[in-house]
């Protein structure tokens, strides 16, 4: 199965539990309303895009449309429009579905390194073994370093994906310095002359000020051994997740220097949309989705079918 | 974030100055409220279901001379949410259960208690948790690592296991299915003979994942579990109701744990999971360590939806409690050495109505004294005897208390139904506090706060105080409340169990 029809599966599982539809609110040629501007602006807040994104769609749908006989493919496309526009940004961020490593920064004139970070559980060790999988499946030799040498088994849990795959991967004793693990990793980037290193870090959450500098030493290491490392620096974060996603972006960022997000856990019923939040605020792009557990279950992020499967 | 509300529910209320709440005024007012709920995730439609309620109950509600119609609100709002995180806005301090009966543990035989929850939410390290703290209660233990999907599952419980020295069953994952190690778990513990809480940490699965749920059901028909645990993450947002609402379908949720709450998150899917499901919260995860639990608090959960963490909440609170006007008249009567005895009891009130914030108070500098407190002194009933002792006290007394020799001592104990030695140390206190008082007036207003309240600290954790005075247990009530709250729930258990099997 490619991954547009895995992408497509997880989205026909939300449609399912879905009970309601917005658009039955909208019927063609109906009245819009202060009522069903506010069925239509709790379709918006249960995406998890926040109340500010959310307020500003209505008040526009508000200047536009209140009190007008609305049309319902006008509504819809108003905002999606609109939805479409603020996650692509300047263009730069609509990423070839038919490459699937086009949303990546892959040096031309040496090794590249991926460190990848993220708050606990979010599923930054999943993620890793997919986009090496995918890396893999399009010619690139990959490397992984096991930075996680906190959470109990990370290490084994990373080594097990690395066997499945047939990656070499660099491991630190528990308890090491991660920093030490990412520079073993970049020496062995360097040495093997493979394409690729990703470095696994472990979860933490981004008030716990000495591990983001811990974060930050990590980015700094690979940078001293590789020139500009990291090249990607991905952020992972949980569809669930709620407005928190936003302080998560801020922080990571400042530790890591994120350049994109990878929006895992989307075949659940939660709808992303925090993102959107995170893109109102950042120029930091979502780059990949993760649509389960298997090691195909990942997506070159596409903004029409995020946009599409919010169901606006 | 509470300061945000505040301040909008200021302006959006400012015109109300006396009279009553209108549903007019209260509307505008509620407008912050829910966006303040929704920026804490709170889902959508129990915002909307909450703000419209406590709109009802406020309509109608006089205003508060002493507080603004904002502050109010907030007031009203915050009792409405502790108590529907379960617990009570009117007790000072909240007493967490033991861990044993938070979890359900029996007494007799073994307890087998089920953990499950989406992908990542913290399950196999809250039983880590849970293990330790039952360990440490000598509540032998046992772990079963029925987690065979993903990789190192089990190696992971495992470790966690081998910290605590709690023994973890495990079987070759290529050569089993969860049920059959759940089964064969529960049955080693049996065997083991000294086990009395067996802990099942199931993979993470998403609750419209048709299959795995299935396999779940199983596991519960299977194994009986006497407890069905969810472990959500607190950074969870809208979805929450969901998952929460098709894992208490499909099992019957007997509790709540709430995951990662060491963050800045705030943690609004607790009340959207509560108000959906009605299953109690019992614990919050800490950390990312096994000592990272903690028995869940409502309150402090509410004060963490509304914004301002604790310490925020509880300054808030106090700045409305202690009145601005009456420190600073208080302060000047006191530069003026005019500080009565009535302003001493007005004093204590208004720590008195710090209340339930007590338990929060450690947390600032100062205020430990206060919060290591005795939880068994009932604080009315000392601000109510004091309040006697000087309603006892002619005017004259009030203001000079200096004059009151050994008959007038011995007719106010008399007539507040006390003893002479009551009021000397009445008289005591009052004069050590106007002493603290007089070095404050040159303060700022936090700092002035800051210092009452380490005063009240030092006033009440004096040992001879009155203030230490054991609360008198009354011989019914509450022994009884928690009988009849036991035979609840036994026949809650039983009645599941009866439906367990029917099915
Ligand atoms: N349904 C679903 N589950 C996922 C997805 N990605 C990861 N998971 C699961 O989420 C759980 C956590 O994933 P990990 O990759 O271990 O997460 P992590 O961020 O590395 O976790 P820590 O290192 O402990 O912080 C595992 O059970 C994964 O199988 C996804 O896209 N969909
Ligand atoms: N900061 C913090 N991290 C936590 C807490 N509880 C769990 N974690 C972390 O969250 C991540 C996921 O925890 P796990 O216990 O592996 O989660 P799980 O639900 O068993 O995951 P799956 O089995 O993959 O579904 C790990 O990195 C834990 O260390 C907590 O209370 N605070
Ligand atoms: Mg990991
Ligand atoms: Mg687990």
């Amino acid at each position: 199965m490619g991954f547009f029809d895995q992408f497509r599966q997880g989205l026909e599982k939300t449609r399912k539990v879905l009970n309601t539809d917005v658009r039955d609110l909208f019927k063609a040629g109906e009245i819009l309303d202060e009522t069903q501007l506010e069925a239509f602006e709790g379709r918006l807040v249960r995406t998890d895009m926040g109340v500010a994104a959310a307020g500003e769609i209505v008040a526009e749908l508000r200047k536009n449309f209140e009190g007008r006989t609305v049309k319902l493919d006008e509504v819809s496309e108003t905002i999606n429009r609109k939805l479409r526009d603020l996650l692509e940004g300047d263009g730069s961020s609509r990423y070839d579905a038919e490459d699937p490593l086009s949303p990546l920064r892959l040096r031309a004139d040496g090794p590249t390194v991926i460190l990848v970070s993220g708050v606990n559980g979010v599923g930054k060790t999943t993620s890793i073994a997919k986009l090496s999988k995918l890396l893999k499946d399009n010619g690139k030799r990959v490397v992984l370093a096991a930075g996680d040498t906190f959470r109990a088994a990370a290490v084994e849990q990373l080594t097990l994906w690395a066997g499945r795959l047939g990656c070499e991967i660099v491991r630190g004793e528990p308890g090491a310095d991660p920093a030490s693990v990412a520079h073993r990793g970049a020496e062995r980037l360097i040495d093997s002359g493979a394409d690729v290193l990703i470095v696994d870090t472990a979860g933490r959450l981004q008030t716990q000020k000495n591990l983001m500098d811990q974060l930050d030493k990590v980015r700094r290491v690979l940078a001293k051994k590789v020139e500009g490392a990291p090249h990607e620096s991905l952020l992972v974060i949980d569809a669930t997740t709620g407005q928190n996603g936003l302080s998560q972006t801020k922080s990571f960022s400042e530790a890591a220097g994120c350049t994109g997000i990878v929006l895992a856990k989307l075949d659940g019923t939660a709808k992303g949309g925090v993102v959107i939040a995170i893109r109102r605020q950042m120029a930091i792009p979502v780059k990949y989705v993760g649509v389960g557990e298997g090691i195909d279950d990942f997506a070159v992020f596409n903004t029409n079918e995020f946009v599409r499967a919010l169901e606006i | 974030m509470f300061e945000g509300i505040t301040t909008g529910l200021r302006g959006a209320l400012s015109f109300i100055d006396r009279g009553r709440l209108t549903e007019a005024n209260i509307r505008e007012g509620m407008k912050q409220v829910r966006e303040a709920l929704l920026e804490a995730d709170v889902n959508y439609d129990v915002a909307k279901d909450f703000t419209a309620r406590v709109s009802e109950q406020a309509v109608g509600e006089r205003v508060l001379k002493s507080l603004r119609p904002s502050e109010q609100i907030i007031g009203i709002v915050y009792r409405e949410l502790v108590s529907l995180l379960g617990g009570d806005p009117d007790a000072r301090e909240f007493t967490p259960e033991s861990t044993a009966s938070l979890l359900g543990i029996k007494r007799d035989g073994m307890t087998v208690l089920m953990m499950c929850g989406l992908q990542g939410s913290g399950k196999t390290t809250t039983c880590g948790k849970l293990a330790r703290l039952l360990q440490r209660d000598g509540v032998r233990t046992m772990l079963v690592a029925a987690d065979l999907q993903r990789p190192a599952a089990i190696e992971q419980l495992k470790t966690l296991g081998g910290q605590i020295g709690v023994p973890v069953y495990t079987e070759d994952p290529a050569a089993s299915t969860p049920v059959q190690v759940c089964q064969n778990g529960v049955k080693a513990a049996k065997k083991a003979g000294d086990v009395r809480v067996v802990i099942l940490d199931t993979a993470g699965r998403l609750a419209i994942d048709e299959q795995l749920m299935r396999e779940l059901r199983q596991i519960d028909n299977k194994c009986a579990p006497d407890q069905a645990v969810l472990v959500t993450d607190a950074m969870t947002g809208q979805d929450a109701v969901n998952s929460a609402k098709a894992f208490n379908e499909a099992l019957e949720l007997d509790g709540v744990i709430l995951t990662k709450i060491d963050g800045d998150t705030r943690g609004g899917a607790a009340l959207s999971i509560k108000a959906v499901t009605g299953v109690p919260l019992k614990f919050v995860g800490t950390g990312e360590t096994l000592e990272g639990i903690e028995p869940f608090h409502p309150d402090r959960m509410a004060s963490r939806i509304l914004g301002g963490g604790d310490i925020a909440t509880l300054l808030e609170k106090a700045q409305r409690e202690f009145d601005a006007d009456e420190m600073e008249d208080a302060q000047r009567k006191m530069a003026e050495g005019r500080f009565t005895l009535d302003d001493f009891r007005k004093q204590m009130q208004m720590i008195n109505r710090l209340g339930p914030l007590r338990n929060v108070m450690k947390m600032i500098p100062g205020m430990g004294a206060m919060a290591e407190l005795d939880p068994g002194i009932d604080m009315d009933k000392e601000v109510h005897r004091i309040g006697a002792m000087i309603d006892s006290m002619t005017l004259d007394e009030r203001r000079n208390p200096d004059r009151i020799d050994r008959s007038r001592r011995n007719r106010i104990a008399a007539g507040s139904g006390t003893n002479p030695a009551d009021i000397n140390k009445l008289l005591k206190d009052f004069s050590v506090m106007g002493g603290m008082m007089q070095g404050v007036s040159q303060m700022g207003m936090k700092d002035r706060l800051k210092a009452v309240q380490q005063m009240a600290g030092q006033a009440m954790s004096n040992p001879s105080g009155r203030m230490m005075q054991q609360k008198q247990r009354s011989k019914r009530g509450p022994l009884d409340e928690l009988k009849a709250r036991e035979k609840e729930k036994r026949k809650k258990k039983e009645a599941k169990k009866q439906r367990k099997k029917n099915r």
